[in-house]
This record gives structure tokens, sequence and C-alpha cells, in this order.
């Protein structure tokens, strides 16, 4: 608690123990009529105690032009209490309210520290070299270039390439990835992550204001300016809402009772009005919900950009992807081998095995693999090879002479290059002396993860699923049966993904998410209501282009984004509908007669806490 | 010219919202968002954006007296 709230504090519990004292004292104590000023002074003492500074602040407010504010209301309301002769509650009206003001800036000023501290993961210092001596210095102090020591147990202070020492880093602060990742020389780390168990000396590529701690945290803390279409909405509401009760008050003060002639009765009924009709709960409730959200997201690894883009999130039905690099992990695997004619798959196998042997390529090794996997073997005999840039190896022998690669060596080399026929995938072609042996047909690999995320993503959403790629129709058709989604469109030019992810858009009234790694599909990423980058770490235009960035490659996290926004959604509702519901009761409740100040100020105060309580959990 | 500046005692959600419909409302302002819970102003703005500045503190003061921008 500040100094300010602890003051607060101790001021509700003088007022508290002086209040019961009094009501104690005047239940008991019969005071006589001619000395009935004792007890009005006694109670105005308290009072004045209680709510003078809310008096001030209203009367201060009012000399500035600005009618309604709530100690306005609430200082209206009590003084009117003392002059129906509510004594009691003229008195317990302001303290509730006290209790209420305390608990509200005690409530937001613990989220806001939550919160900040959740997603403050900088280092508070740098072990720099200078001069051949470490110094610790603060991290924005390191430039560029400087190299800078970090022990076991630390956290990286500056984005920087490893120049000495190895270690286990954990990048869960940033990614949400909890697996330690082993890095050496050469590696690239970035700050706010962990190095668990080694000694590293790291050179600084980034200054501090441009580190991802720093780019994270801005991000962060920023989303909170974007509001979402319910936040503008209760502001606008509150700004009619408070103004309608004041005027229904006045209304119900005055002409009743001229009617009836039951001023008691109507007044008080009038102040009730006027404690019911302070927004609090809602105006705090909704942007903390928000807050809440959006800061429990960013420790998962989900960069949620804005408050908007997680209310649109939670209304998602479609949801559309970039194939490569998102879906599919970009290793190519061996889908099918097809012999030529005068050729079995055994001895096509052989002779794709004894070239590729020879070589390093990604490709290569796959094929390896898959055609050891399948029993090949290499031919025998003593082969030497040579790489022909741009269309693949050919190894040679004192027997045989072969080539694999692509479709353009096969055919400069097969004496029947009529024969070669066109694959619909990628593909590796084989002509061995002289003779088209076949060719191995390769698709990219889908990632472990992908089913179930898409799995899941469609069963909270109920949604659809599509793939919008540039690559051949065979290949994303592939992709798409692997992982479970449900329609794709390929052989997509850059300008046509954004028209077809537009006819998407039109389907259906819900949200239409993009996912895609943020590099080359900017376009579409900013067409989309949300656009959702993979792999955020390190990629500062994928952070620009993005409504979410998810730090790692792990598309898992994207349901998990979806169950973020959908419950802070839901929270953001129940205050809503809590709030307003318990308010409105109340008011009509008051109207026939069954309520009271007590009433009122539970209405007010005790709706406002329950409503931030609620929002709290937004941040789990 | 966008500008991100501290506040500090921000105390009341309703207010929040009421300092950014002012500071909307200032000469040159493109656009204000107050954020209750960031305490933080954000605008962006043509022109002198110190005056718009200070112009945005008298507003800021008036709706929370204790209210202020860490410029």
């Amino acid at each position: 608690m500040t100094k300010k709230q602890k003051r607060e504090l101790r001021k509700i519990i003088i007022t508290g123990v002086l209040f019961i004292a009094a009501a104690v004292c005047f239940a008991v104590i019969e005071v006589p009529g001619n000395l009935r000023f004792i007890k009005l002074a006694v109670w105005i003492g308290i009072y004045i105690y209680a709510g003078g500074n809310y008096i001030v602040k209203a009367i201060r407010n009012i000399a500035r032009g600005s009618l309604l504010d709530e100690n306005f209301l609430m200082t209206v309301a009590t003084v009117g209490a003392f002059f129906i002769g509510e004594y009691t509650e003229a008195v317990a009206v302001m303290l509730f309210y006290s209790v209420g003001e305390l608990f509200q800036s005690v409530a937001v000023g613990k989220s806001r520290k939550n919160i900040a501290s959740l997603v403050d993961m900088r280092s508070d210092f740098a072990r720099v070299i200078r001069d051949g001596v470490q110094t610790e210095v603060d991290p924005s102090e390191v430039a560029v270039g400087e190299s800078i020591i970090v022990k076991p147990g630390e956290k990286i202070p500056l984005d920087g390439v490893v120049v000495e020492g190895s270690a286990n880093i954990n990048s869960s602060y940033i990614t949400g990835e909890s697996a330690p990742a082993p890095v050496a020389a050469g590696d690239n780390v970035i700050s706010g992550t962990v190095s668990l168990d080694g000694l590293l000396t790291v050179r600084v590529e980034k200054a501090f204001e441009e580190s991802t701690v720093s780019k994270i945290l801005e991000l962060v803390e920023n989303s909170s300016v974007r509001k979402a279409k319910t936040e503008k909405f209760i502001t606008r509401f509150a700004n009619v809402y408070t103004p309608a009760v004041v005027i229904a008050a006045v209304l119900i003060a005055i002409i009743p009772s001229l009617i009836t002639g039951d001023w008691g009765v109507w007044v008080k009924k009038a102040l009730i009005f006027l404690v019911v009709s302070c927004p609090c709960a809602l105006v705090i409730s909704v942007p903390m919900s928000f807050f809440g959200g959006i800061g429990g997201a960013s420790r998962k690894g989900i960069l949620i950009k804005g408050a908007d883009h997680l209310e649109k999130l939670s209304k998602a039905d479609k949801f559309v992807f970039d194939k490569t690099g998102t879906i599919t992990s970009g290793n190519f695997v061996v889908k099918e081998i097809r012999p030529a004619e005068a050729f079995s798959e055994g001895e096509l196998a052989d002779i794709i095995y004894t070239a590729e042997s020879f070589s390093n390529h990604p490709v290569s090794l796959s094929l390896c693999d898959y055609c050891r996997e399948n029993g090949a073997s290499a031919l025998s005999g003593d082969f030497s090879a040579e790489e022909l840039p741009g269309l693949g190896v050919s190894v040679k022998s004192h027997d045989n002479e072969i080539y694999v690669g692509n479709k353009r060596l096969a055919v400069k080399f097969a004496a029947d290059s009529d024969e070669i026929p066109d694959a619909d995938n990628t593909a590796v072609y084989a002509v061995i002396n002289g003779r088209f042996a076949g060719y191995a047909e390769l698709v990219d690999s889908v990632k472990d993860n992908v089913p179930s995320a898409i799995k899941y993503i469609k069963e909270i959403c109920n949604g659809k699923t599509f793939v919008l790629s540039g690559d051949k129709k065979s290949a994303v058709a592939f992709a798409c049966e692997k992982s479970g989604i449900d329609e794709y469109k390929a052989e997509l030019l850059p300008a046509d993904k954004v028209a077809e992810l537009e006819k998407i858009m039109n389907r259906s009234d819900g949200a239409t998410v993009y996912v895609g790694d943020g590099i080359n599909d900017s376009p579409v990423l900013a067409r989309s209501d949300v656009g959702i980058a993979m792999g955020g770490v390190g990629q500062d235009a994928a952070i620009e282009a993005a409504d979410i960035v998810i730090m790692d490659d792990d598309i898992g996290r994207i349901p998990l984004a979806v169950k973020v926004a959908k419950k802070t959604m839901g929270i953001v509702w129940q205050n809503i509908i809590f709030a307003l519901g318990v308010k409105l009761l109340v008011l009509l409740l008051t109207l026939f007669g069954v309520s009271s100040m007590w009433l009122a100020v539970f209405a007010d105060v005790g709706v406002s806490a329950l409503a931030i309580i609620n929002a709290l959990r937004a941040l789990k | 010219m966008k500008k991100i500046v501290k506040m500090e005692n921000l105390e009341c959600a309703h207010c929040a919202a009421k300092m950014e419909k002012a500071i909307n409302d200032i000469d040159g302002v493109v656009s204000a968002s107050v954020s209750f819970m960031a305490q933080k102003l954000i605008i962006e703005a043509e022109g002198d954006i110190d005056d718009i500045l200070r112009k945005a503190q008298k507003i800021i003061k008036k709706i929370e007296p204790d209210c202020e921008l860490i410029l």
C-alpha cells in the first residue's frame, strides 16, 4: 500500500470505531429532546472526518465546471440524508464509500504491479567488459559491439551473439517454451532468456531500447491504448447512465412529493438513486479485465497488441493459415518413389542412395534416410562425386555413371529424355548410364503438433480452417490432409491471397484470423480481422505487421490465445451484466419502496469490489 | 508526431475516459488515448506538440487535480 492508502485505511478504521461507538451510545442513552442537537453534532463530526476530502473534491470540481462526478453525487446523497434525518445512514454511506474507494485503489495498483512484473523480464544490470575489467552497469549504458558476461542462472540483459562458452537457455519468459535449448559460440541469444548452467560471453548486437525485452514490454504496456469496442461502449454508456439516473432522482424527489406531499419518503428514494448512479464498477473492471488478459497471455508467449484484437479473437470462427513455415516445417520428406518402366523400386532407391550419400543438402539427407529405411544399399564400385550447381550431383565409377538432380539435369543426360514425366511435387530425378531410372517425389512435412492444434482450434471455436498458399496444389493438398485443415487454395500469387482471404471473410459474420510467418504476407496479415504472426522473436517486421505475435513457432499457442480471449471476454460480460443488473434491480426496488441506503451502498461499492475481484481472474 | 507520456496519480477510470475525450478535442490532435491501467497518454498530433501537451495537462488537472503528465 502507498502512504496515501495507509492514511486512508487509518481513517477508515477510526471512522468505523467512532461510528459503532456513537451508534451504541445513542441506542443506549435516550437523548432528551432539547439536547438532540448534540446527536446531530456528533454525527456531523464523524461524517466530516470520514468524508471531508470527498466533499472538498466535489466542491473543487464544481468550481472547475465538472458536475456529476462521483464525489459530488456522494456528497449530495449523504448531505441529503442528513436533511431527512437519516444520520446513521449518511455516515455509513460515506464510510462504505471510502472503503470501496480504498479497495479499488489498492486492487488497481496491485494488478498494475502484477502485470508489470509479469511482463518485465528485463535485467537490472549488465556485466560489461571494459578495458579487460568486468563492470556492472545499467543495461541501457551498454553500446552495440561491447561484450558482456552472463553467469549461470542469470538473465541475459541484451540481445547478442555468443562469442565464448556454451549453456542451456531457458526462454520461457519470452516464448513460453519451457524446454531449455543449448547455445554455443556463434548462436544468437535474446534478452530476457536465462542461462541455466553455463558462463557466456556475449557480443551485444542491439541497444537496450531496441532489445527484445524492451520491445515486448512496450508492446504490452501500450496494448491497453487500443481499446476494445466493449470498453468504448461502456464509456459511452456511463456518459448517459449517470446523467439519466440523476435526472430520474430529481424527478422522483419533486413530482411525487408535490402530489402526495410526502417529501421525506420520495427524497430518500431520490438519494438512493444518486448513490447507485456511479458507473465505477463498469468503467474500472472492463479495462482491467482486458489488461489482465493481455498480461496473462504475454506470459504464455503470446503478445496481443490491443484489447480490440483480443475481443475479435474471441469471436473468431475462420482460421486461415499460410503453409510453409506455419503448417509445414520446410523439411522435405519423401512421399513416393516412382521408377521408370525398366527399373524396379529397389533399383531406383539404390541408384538415388549411391548418389545422394555424397551430398549434405537437407533434401539429400532426407532422401538417403528414406532409401536406407527401405533397404537400399549403395552400388558397388569406387565412386567419385561432383556437384553440378543448379542441377544436382553426378557420381561416377568404372562401371556406372549416375546423375541425380532436377528435371533439367535428367533431360540433359538421359538419352530417352522424352520418357521423363512431370512430377506433381518437388522431385529428384535419377539417370544411370544415359537411361532415365525414375524419380522420387518429396513433400514438405507437416509440423508435429499441427494436427492436434488444428483439431483443438476447430473444437473451441466451432470454426473452419483454411490454407492459402503459393505452393503447388498437390503439396498443399497433402499438407491439409495431414493436418486436418478443411479447405485450401493453392498456387496463389501474393496479390491473390488478399482476394481469397476476403472471400473467406465474407462467408460468415465471425472474425477471420490469418496466421503466417509475417515476413512475406504482411498484406494478408493486415487485411484479416486478426493477423497472427508466428515466430516473432527477433522478427521486427513480423511484430510490426501483426495484431498478435506468437513468440516461438509453436502453433499450439493459437488455441491457447483463443482460450485467453474467450475467457477475458467472458469475464468482461459477467461484470457488465452483474454490475448493471444489480444497479437496475436496486433502482427498481427503490422505486417500489423496498430498498435502503445500505442496499444502495452495496450496489455501488460492493458491486465494484466484486467486479474488480472477478477482473483479476483474467490474469491467470 | 506520436508521443507516449507517462501519467502519475491517475486514480479514476471514468476520469481517464473523460480526459481522453477532452484531449481528442484539442486543435491539432489526430488521436489521443488515455490508458487507465497503463497510466499512459498516447497522443498523435500535428503542429506544436509541446503546446498541445501543455493544453492536455491543463485538461487533466481540471478533471483529476492530483494527476500529472510526466514530461
